[in-house]
């Protein structure tokens, strides 16, 4: 975490296209991977792993979204439909099939990520905000979809209900279960995503992203890489619309409605575009302060008023500051929370002689 | 004063470490028992929440200003999810970890995601009007109480009062309904369908599609092309009251429509223009409509009492009443619960068994004669129709139901 790159020497191309090429940031990641693998289920209760289930659950779709916003620039607010899109697949496979993890995960995040290339077509033609006008459409055009054909939707309130993941035989059903299934997929997605950034496909990405009539001038096919990103960012979606079902065990289109989509573009946005660590900071971020603030307005105003008349305002009381702590950080650090912890970090590098 | 600072802080630390300690002291000296809930005051069912969970914490200081339940206080802990299921989840475990023993909850999605968790901690959780249909079945839902008539037997009920009203046949009578083309808004369809068969009545459906704000097209299509002989509205949030007035508009007879339980509030009626705009509609009702059961006189005065004006909320009596009716259903599961326990702490498991032995608790009239049994967590589906008359709603029926028998032959099919 906090290290210094000076006196590190290369010496080799492996020790260069190291994911961590130095040291300090080796023992830090294996700090960490202590920290979330072994401590937290042993120390943390039900309640606190249920928070972090839920950040684990957006920090998936975020990171997804964050290749397809953060990297190429292409607006998307249909996040929300392409997690249906992932849960419906899962769940119909589930229900119907006696699909395991491994068969139903992959098939949701394969089948949103052709509804995805499908979505994504408008993008060789319009930018910007016409685009997130186009994948709003899709948001819509997929749930009135799904609503429609009872195939799809299972039978009476679009609901299917899921049995719990096996895994090696184990029924996964508690809380601290779920975290480490749930936390291997986030690792996963986390690597993933690095790796293909620092690849040829990420760098045409980067390419588009910063200046698409140049990219397509060096030769780089915009119509390919543009689909390829709406395509792997729609995968993301539709994996975290399969955990999210198999977390909640149920599958239903409500849960994934278009301020669903809008939430993720908000903890893309907050974390910081185009940065690996920047969409779990948003997820984590969007996830806990509506919680963090109720439960700060709970103990301080019930200090000063009666427990049950605290339900008059703190509801809407919890909006306004949820609203306001945005417009904060956004103001104190535009690039979002990623660029803020880096800030940080520079400023302990140097610490105590920073000059 | 910077160097008074840190002293400062530390008093005031102090003084709330103090308050912490006292409150806690307080929680543990007095006999308690926490319900647990969800209610939205924010969100996109706010119109129903500011009404609803004022009822409930109105009716908790009630029964507690009365002494409680054999000795228990009880403690109802109100949060607000946003109709959002990461919040109502991470709010329920929360209740959860506070002991609670049973919970009101808040939305059809919420209803969906809590239902697993209700079965592996054997909590009760209530659901009045919204959740699956198929959750009337006690069986296959053992921790999840419906309580109020679902879209299915609101369904049968309509059909059941369409036919009454046009002279006890409906052959070749033409049907209109008119739906909100959501999940929910598809639920009655296979009850409707087969009624039709069943009854030989002609039935068109016409979708509205969200947010329901304009539906001049559907409406003309009823009342100029269908020209239908009764018009059956299931529609939510802004639309009854747009739908409402745009037959009205049309010239269509008021007295020819009934709203399902969600588009049957004064608020909609406001919104539609006033009571006098739609003198004679028929509005669905799960729980009693006006403030003057019993009930509501009791928590008229014991604001009286404290020197205030009665609730404002009660104005809007079709949502405080069905507040009132949640909470109530609750508070008697957990005086059955009691009485099997002997007076010990209830748990959730006992506080279930204790919904399931409600019978004929009816607060004067408010709640319709449930009989809520382990098979059937509905309680029988019972409806009331309220007609707009003058400047409110009048009765227009006793509490009554239509079809049970084909709802529970598609309850029990369904599971």
């Amino acid at each position: 975490m906090f290290y210094r790159e000076a006196g590190i020497f290369k010496t080799s191309y492996a020790a260069d296209m190291a994911l961590l090429p130095a040291p300090g940031a080796r023992w830090s990641a294996a700090a960490f991977a202590v920290l979330f693998v072994v401590v937290v289920p042993l120390t943390c209760g039900e309640y606190a792993l249920t928070i972090l289930n839920l950040i684990l659950l957006a920090a998936v779709g975020a990171i997804g979204l964050n290749i397809l916003v953060g990297y190429t620039d292409q607006v998307s607010i249909g996040q929300g439909a392409f997690m249906s899109v992932g849960a419906y697949t899962a769940a119909n496979l589930i229900t119907r099939l006696n699909a395991p993890f491994w068969i139903a995960l992959p098939a949701g995040g394969l089948m949103a990520a052709l509804i995805g290339t499908v979505v994504g077509i408008p993008s060789l033609r319009i930018k910007g905000l016409y685009l997130a006008i186009a994948t709003l459409a899709s948001q819509l055009i997929i749930q009135w979809t799904i609503n429609h054909v009872p195939f799809i939707s299972g039978g009476s309130e679009a609901s299917i209900q899921v049995p719990p993941p096996v895994v090696f035989g184990i029924k996964l059903q508690s809380q601290v279960q779920m975290y480490l299934f749930l936390m291997f997929f986030v690792v996963l997605a986390l690597v993933a995503a690095q790796n293909l950034i620092r690849s040829r496909i990420g760098r045409a990405f980067i390419a588009i992203r910063d200046q698409d009539i140049a990219a397509e001038i060096i030769g780089i096919n915009i119509f390919r890489y543009k689909l390829l990103a709406f395509a792997i960012s729609s995968f993301y979606a539709g994996v975290t619309g399969v955990l999210y079902t198999y977390y909640l065990g149920i599958a239903n289109y409500e849960q994934f409605e278009l301020d669903v989509s809008i939430s993720f573009l908000a903890m893309v946005i907050i974390g910081g575009l185009g940065s690996m660590l920047g969409p779990i900071f948003g997820a984590a971020f969007i996830t806990l302060l509506p919680i963090v603030t109720r439960h700060v307005l709970d103990s301080v105003g019930g200090l000063f008023v009666a427990r049950a008349d605290l339900a008059n305002f703190v509801p809407s009381l919890r909006l306004a500051i949820f609203g306001a702590l945005i417009i904060f950080f956004l103001v104190v650090e535009p690039e979002g929370l990623n660029r803020l912890w880096r800030n940080i970090r520079t400023w302990f590098r140097t610490w105590p002689f920073s000059y | 004063m910077l160097h008074g600072t840190p002293r400062n802080l530390a008093i005031l630390a102090g003084a709330m470490a103090g308050l912490w300690f006292a409150g806690a002291a307080n929680a543990a000296g007095q006999k308690e028992i926490l319900i647990g809930a969800q209610c939205d005051r924010t969100g996109p069912t706010q119109i129903t929440g500011v009404i609803f969970c004022p009822a409930v914490q109105d009716y908790v200081n009630l029964v507690n200003s009365q002494g409680g339940v054999d000795g228990y206080k009880i403690r109802i802990d109100e949060l607000d999810n946003g109709y959002q299921v990461p919040q109502a989840i991470e709010e329920y475990e929360r209740q959860k970890q506070e002991g609670m023993v049973s919970t009101l909850i808040w939305g059809t999605p919420q209803a969906e995601a809590l239902n697993p968790r209700l079965e592996a901690d054997h909590i009760p959780g209530t659901s009045p009007g919204f959740g699956a249909a198929a959750a009337a079945n006690g069986a296959k839902y053992p921790y999840l109480f419906p309580i109020a008539a679902t879209y299915w037997s609101q369904a049968g009920a309509a059909i059941q009062f369409i036919k009454d009203k046009l002279g006890g046949s409906l052959k070749g009578k033409k049907i209109a309904y008119l739906y909100y083309d959501n999940p929910a808004g598809l639920v009655p369809m296979p009850i409707l369908r087969q009624l039709q068969q069943i009854e030989g009545f002609q039935l068109r459906t016409f979708a509205v599609p969200a947010p329901g704000v304009e539906m001049g097209a559907q409406i003309l299509d009823i009342t100029q092309r269908y020209r239908a002989d009764f018009v059956v509205m299931h529609v939510f949030g802004r639309a009854p009251a747009v739908a409402l007035k745009t037959l009205k508009q049309s010239g269509y007879p008021m007295s020819h429509v009934i709203g399902f339980v969600w588009a049957s509030s004064e608020a909609d009626i406001k919104a539609a223009g006033g009571f006098q705009m739609v003198q004679g509609y028929n509005t669905m009702q799960f729980a009693g409509v006006g403030d003057n059961y019993p009930v509501d006189q009791q928590i008229i005065a014991m604001y009286k009492k404290a020197g205030k004006p009665p609730p404002p909320e009660m104005q809007s009596s079709v949502y405080y009443n069905r507040g009132i009716l949640d909470a109530a259903l609750h508070i008697e599961a957990v005086r059955n619960a009691l009485t099997l326990t002997g007076g010990k702490p209830p748990t959730g498991e006992d506080v279930k068994k204790g919904f399931e032995m409600i019978h004929g608790f009816t607060l004067g009239g408010l709640l319709p004669p449930l009989d809520i049994t382990p098979s059937d967590h509905e309680g029988g589906g019972w409806v009331q129709i309220f007609q707009v008359k003058g400047n409110g709603m009048v009765p227009e029926t006793k509490w009554f139901r239509g079809y049970r028998d084909i709802i529970l032959k598609t309850v029990n099919a369904s599971s």
